[in-house]
């Protein structure tokens, strides 16, 4: 065990409630040691659930794991905590660029050099993204602290993804980058047509077309009811189960969106990702007319 | 019963609360402001309760113990108390700014107290 790990490693042993997590999960990670950067991250999110820089190396250990999805959750959660955390901004840029959605990845690094406007990595990446976006090869991480994080750079996407264009966006990436993007999300159309997404029941049989043809005799009933008890437009229909919880919304008046999750997930926190899900679709029904 | 749908009513911007017969969408109990038309809301409540219920059965997650229609200009939240198919809905009609979480809490008292 490297002495920088080891001394790290000591101190928090003695010290659980300290922040020497961040820079224990962060040397573990450079170190490629992922799973114990891993554990040295999600114990120290449960001590300290409030701070976005225990999200944001969360992030950054999931995303060394490729398990991009969760952490585009963490980084969100690390923004919604900390608005100006430019870590998690370069992060989320790094993942919106994954996808092919540069102008998100730029609208984020623009955010995050109003924060920081003396970082260079910020300009670099962003001249990167408008030369083209080749990036042959994966870029070291830079030298930095937890405090001050990795630059996430565009150009450390892999080479597989590393050249998307404006408006590329397949149907199979209409909720890329979303946490539980593969499964549980399903697009229909007004007349219960599957156009993304897909569902599976807890047994895991395929349970898509089923749940579509229903959905549109919910979303007809639901408009029914609100207007006829006069409370405007339906925006939103969110239930829990016994066995999990779902939320239905409209991103254009012609689609309908169904979130499903495990029943673990609070109705708070699958609205917004309802909401970030309805926004995505919105983009990318918008692109296909 | 009405003690029930009182605690919920008391919740700052409920406008009103009802136990509905899901089976058949009349009213059991209410406890309405002015202007709220109970019978259409019994029916209304009834008739999304049994399209919604047959989707979650479909999509695997089980009856609803909760759920809550939003709209621009107010909401509905229902809990169905009981047999889901045959048994009674507690239904609070809300302002669109109301606390969700407190009138979940209320109705799922509410759907206790009737079992």
């Amino acid at each position: 065990m490297p002495d920088d790990i080891r001394a790290l490693s000591t101190q928090l042993a003695q010290d659980p409630q300290s922040l020497v997590f961040l820079r224990l999960g962060e040397a573990l990670r450079r170190k490629g040691q992922l799973d114990a950067a891993l554990r040295v991250a999600v114990n120290g999110l449960e001590r300290h659930p409030h701070l976005a820089d225990a999200h944001d190396l969360y992030a950054r250990v999931l995303t060394d794991k490729r398990d991009y999805e969760r952490a585009f959750d963490e980084w969100d959660m690390a923004v919604r905590i900390a608005p100006h955390h430019t870590g998690a901004l370069k992060g989320l840029a790094f993942l919106y660029f994954k996808v092919g959605d540069i102008a998100q990845a730029e609208a984020h690094l623009e955010q995050a050099r109003k924060v920081e406007p003396d970082d260079p990595t910020i300009d670099q990446a962003i001249a990167m993204m408008h030369a083209g976006a080749s990036a042959p090869t994966p870029e070291p991480a830079a030298e930095s602290t937890v405090v001050s994080p990795t630059v996430v750079s565009p150009a450390a996407a892999s080479p597989a993804t590393a050249s998307p264009t404006v408006g590329s966006l397949d149907e199979a990436r209409v909720f890329a980058g979303l946490e539980g993007a593969n499964e549980g999300l399903l697009l229909i159309d007004g007349a219960g047509r599957v156009l993304g997404g897909a569902l599976r029941d807890r047994s895991g049989g395929e349970v898509t077309d089923a749940v579509a043809a229903y959905l549109a005799g919910v979303s007809q009933e639901a408009a029914r009811t609100a207007k006829l008890l006069g409370l405007g437009a339906w925006h939103g229909l969110a239930a829990e189960g016994q066995h999990g919880n779902v939320h239905l919304a409209h991103p254009t008046p012609d689609a309908l969106l169904l979130v499903v999750r495990e029943r673990g997930i609070p109705l708070g926190r699958l609205t917004i990702l309802a909401q970030r899900a309805t926004a995505m679709a919105r983009r990318w029904l918008e692109q296909q007319a | 019963m009405s003690k029930a749908l009182d605690l919920i009513t008391r919740v700052r911007g409920v406008r009103g609360a009802m136990l509905v017969s899901a089976d058949d969408g009349l009213v059991v109990a209410e406890q309405l402001m002015e202007g709220i038309k109970g019978g259409a809301v019994a029916a209304l409540a009834a008739s999304l309760a049994g399209k919604l219920r047959r989707a979650m059965d479909a999509a695997g997650t089980g009856t609803s113990v909760f759920w809550h229609l939003q709209a621009e200009q107010g909401a509905l939240l229902v809990v169905p108390s009981g047999n889901a198919e045959g048994g009674i809905l507690v239904v609070a009609v809300a302002e669109p700014d109301v606390n969700i979480g407190l009138v979940r809490l209320e109705l799922l008292r509410a759907a206790e107290a009737l079992v």
